[in-house]
């Protein structure tokens, strides 16, 4: 890439580090303004040979897409620039202007094309299916796989192929918001098998010597680039650059290059090139052939379910963190102080680190010890970090409680115990219900990060179902009010308690 | 024989001397007022006979329970302790959360083991002997400052103790309801209770009292 940044700062160096930053980034600017730019989209986390980090150099990208957005760029006479963009919110940024086009193993589909300009397609690909090499004999497709577990890329085409074969063959769908755990989690035996494009099961199997891939084709896709709808002049521009790069090689050289090239490109462009006025390949089904009010009709159940869950892990995990919260605040309140000492360290810690974070050791980091079912690892995450917040919110409101209440109880002759469960544990109640209602309307929010550990529950349904339709309008809508449908009769449920509590 | 009997008392409270050598003796149905400016010590002795502040030096016995120095008493002791002693403090400290009734029964049936339905009406008759059988249902936040002391002083005999601790108990009344309490805790010690009450309300405690002993500076002055 022509426009990089690479900044190295050196502690000691702080201040004149700034001043180059502020130069670097003036005349960055500059040279921006004199070349146009090409600013394309896409993920690095996605890996080789997609858009990665280059180890070499962190602040710069390699992977073919890169690649291929420096031909585009050539061909347009501007300078590419990449704009790092989390997969699943590619569509909405490049059709609300972020950048210019998406790139990122971008799959053709029927929402796509409804919603974006999309250019010729110039990767197939076929979706196939890995599994552990010891079941690789009985594994051979999806209908081998009844009542086991599928993983894959949430909003994909293999999981809509996953979503039928669901129906079909009563395989049990696992959505990742990655391409990388499928197959560490294939590999320690949490699911039986990965369904996602072959770039990827590609790269699995070299990660994972013990998984191999099966050779039937489950499916056919094609990756192209998405531009937002109004934007068909400059989709029309690349897709001349685009073929004319299939007819002279250009692209033939960056998929031998990153060792994707194939009989079926060759195909590919041959046809994509013959046919210059012709419909592009037909992407597999999907629901955008439906109009959203039958999407939606369709996605409601799914997203009732979702909503279930989400209710049952929060009002479970809220149970559980109560539970940890009384154990821990009663600890502090009255251990000796050694344990009082490592329960606040125990405090900090949970309420110092990310909640996501937290989410990734259970699930993923202790996957070689012991392997946890996503929805008790969810469970366990969730409890254990609110447990942190309401044990600090029961040690405070134990030690509201005035203390001529405690010395009341003990000159009426009862135990630490009865005081703390007849008179001091009820007043603390009532104060600290107002803070742990506001904890569990929090926790029903963030019960949407374990989606990243793979539950399906109401956001993740609903960025499904936004990605297969291609708009969040009604999905976001839907989604907010079944939050709020969880969350409303909670507040007010809470409310109704402290007034008939401050009355009593 | 004394049913409360305290022999040098000393209570510190960190490196502060707030009690010095106190010794008293009351007998069965004595009402002894202790008077003194603030900070002279009488809730300090109080506290301690309660077993909520420990005892430095000397000894407190209490119908023949003995409290020396040392730690707080706990477990058995507590309990035998609180047989003997209840304690009416100056702001009462009713339990924010119960009404009048369920402060009283509460110690009758979680200390005492008492089945509730005996140990609430045992409450409702404690709190009309009283004067305040017609509050029962109300939570303290709605009791005045005579009636929460009535409550407290209901709570305190719930279980029966000879000895009645009451620390300030004009504090929160008017003149006319002194005159009520004075009366009160005369009948009181008439059936056989005895009582001993920190004032620095001279009159009240001259009108209750059937001896009175002065601190100061944590020393019994007369």
């Amino acid at each position: 890439m022509a426009h990089e940044w690479r900044f190295r700062i050196i502690p000691r160096a702080r201040a004149r580090a700034v001043v180059c930053v502020c130069l670097a980034a003036l005349v960055g600017a500059t040279a921006a303004a004199q070349t146009p730019e090409l600013r394309w989209g896409g993920d690095a986390e996605g890996g080789a040979p997609f858009v990665e980090a280059d180890p070499g150099d962190p602040a710069r990208v390699v992977g073919f897409e890169v690649d291929i957005a420096q031909l585009l760029a050539d061909g347009l006479g501007r300078t590419p620039r990449f704009i790092q963009t989390g997969f699943t919110t590619i569509d909405a940024s490049v059709a609300r202007g972020d950048f210019d086009i998406g790139l990122s193993g971008i799959e053709d589909s029927f929402a796509r094309r409804t919603r974006l300009a999309v250019t010729v397609p110039y990767y197939r690909f076929r979706e196939i299916l890995t599994v552990r090499a010891a079941d690789a004999p009985r594994y051979r497709t999806l209908a081998d796989l009844r009542g086991r577990r599928v993983a894959t890329l949430a909003a994909t085409l293999a999981f809509d192929l996953l979503t039928e074969a669901e129906k079909e063959y009563g395989v049990i769908v696992v959505p990742y918001e990655d391409d990388v755990h499928p197959y560490t989690d294939l590999a320690v035996g949490r699911v039986d098998a990965v369904l996602l494009d072959e770039v990827l099961a590609e790269r699995g199997v070299r990660r994972h010597p013990g998984l191999t891939n099966q050779p039937a084709s489950q499916g056919v896709g094609y990756y192209v680039g998405i531009l937002a709808a109004e934007n068909t002049a400059l989709r029309n521009q690349i897709d001349s650059i685009l073929k004319q790069a299939m007819r002279d090689g250009r692209l033939e050289a960056i998929f031998q290059r990153w060792k994707m090239w194939n009989d079926d490109q060759r195909n590919l462009y041959a046809r994509v090139t013959a046919d210059e006025s012709g419909p592009p390949p037909q992407p597999q089904g999907s629901a955008a052939q439906l109009s959203v009010w039958d999407a939606t009709l369709r996605y409601l159940p799914s997203l009732v379910t979702a909503t279930v869950i989400t209710l049952v892990l929060s009002v479970l995990s809220m149970a559980l963190a109560i539970a940890i919260g009384v154990v821990i605040a009663s600890g502090r309140v009255y251990g000796p102080a050694p344990l009082k000492a490592v329960l606040t360290a125990w405090v900090e810690l949970i309420r110092g680190t990310p909640l996501l974070l937290q989410l990734f050791v259970i699930y993923y980091g202790l996957a070689t010890v012991v392997q946890l079912p996503a929805f008790l690892a969810a469970l366990i995450g969730l409890g254990l970090n609110y447990g942190a917040y309401e044990s600090e919110i029961y040690r405070s409101a134990l030690e509201s409680v005035p203390p001529g209440q405690l010395d009341a109880a003990r000159t009426l002759g009862f135990s630490d115990r009865q005081t703390l469960m007849l008179i001091r544990g009820p007043q603390a109640l009532r104060l600290a219900l107002a803070p742990m209602t506001n904890d569990f309307v929090a926790l029903l929010k963030d019960s949407s990060l374990v989606s990243l550990i793979t539950v399906v529950e109401l956001t993740k349904q609903t960025t499904i179902f936004a990605s297969n339709i291609g708009s969040w309008f009604v999905p976001g809508l839907l989604c907010a009010a079944l939050y709020l449908l969880l969350s409303l009769p909670i507040s007010h449920l809470a409310r109704r308690l402290e007034r008939t509590w401050r009355r009593a | 024989m004394s049913v409360l009997a305290i022999r040098d008392l000393d209570v510190r409270r960190g490196a502060r001397h707030i009690v010095r050598g106190v010794s008293l003796d009351v007998a069965r149905g004595e009402i002894l007022a202790v008077m003194g400016a603030s900070g002279a010590g009488k809730t300090s002795v109080l506290r301690a006979v309660a077993g909520l502040d420990p005892i430095a030096a000397g000894t407190v016995a209490i119908d023949g329970l003995q409290l020396s120095a040392g730690p707080l008493p706990r477990g058995a002791l507590l309990r035998e302790l609180h047989r003997r002693v209840g304690m009416v403090f100056q702001f009462h400290h009713l339990f924010e959360h119960l009404t009048a009734l369920h402060n009283v029964w509460l110690a009758l049936v979680h200390v005492q083991r008492q089945p509730q339905p005996e140990a609430e009406r045992q409450a409702r008759e404690l709190l009309e002997h009283l004067g305040v059988g017609a509050r029962a249902d109300a939570v303290p936040r709605e009791l005045s400052g005579g009636e929460a002391q009535r409550v407290a002083i209901a709570r305190a005999l719930a279980i029966g103790p000879p000895l009645l601790l009451m620390d300030e108990p004009t504090a929160s009344l008017d003149p006319a309801r002194r005159g009520e309490l004075a009366a009160t805790l005369r009948q009181l010690a008439s059936e056989g209770r005895t009582l001993v009450v920190a004032t620095h309300d001279e009159e009240f405690a001259r009108a209750c009292a059937h001896r009175v002993l002065i601190m100061d500076e944590g020393r019994v002055a007369r």
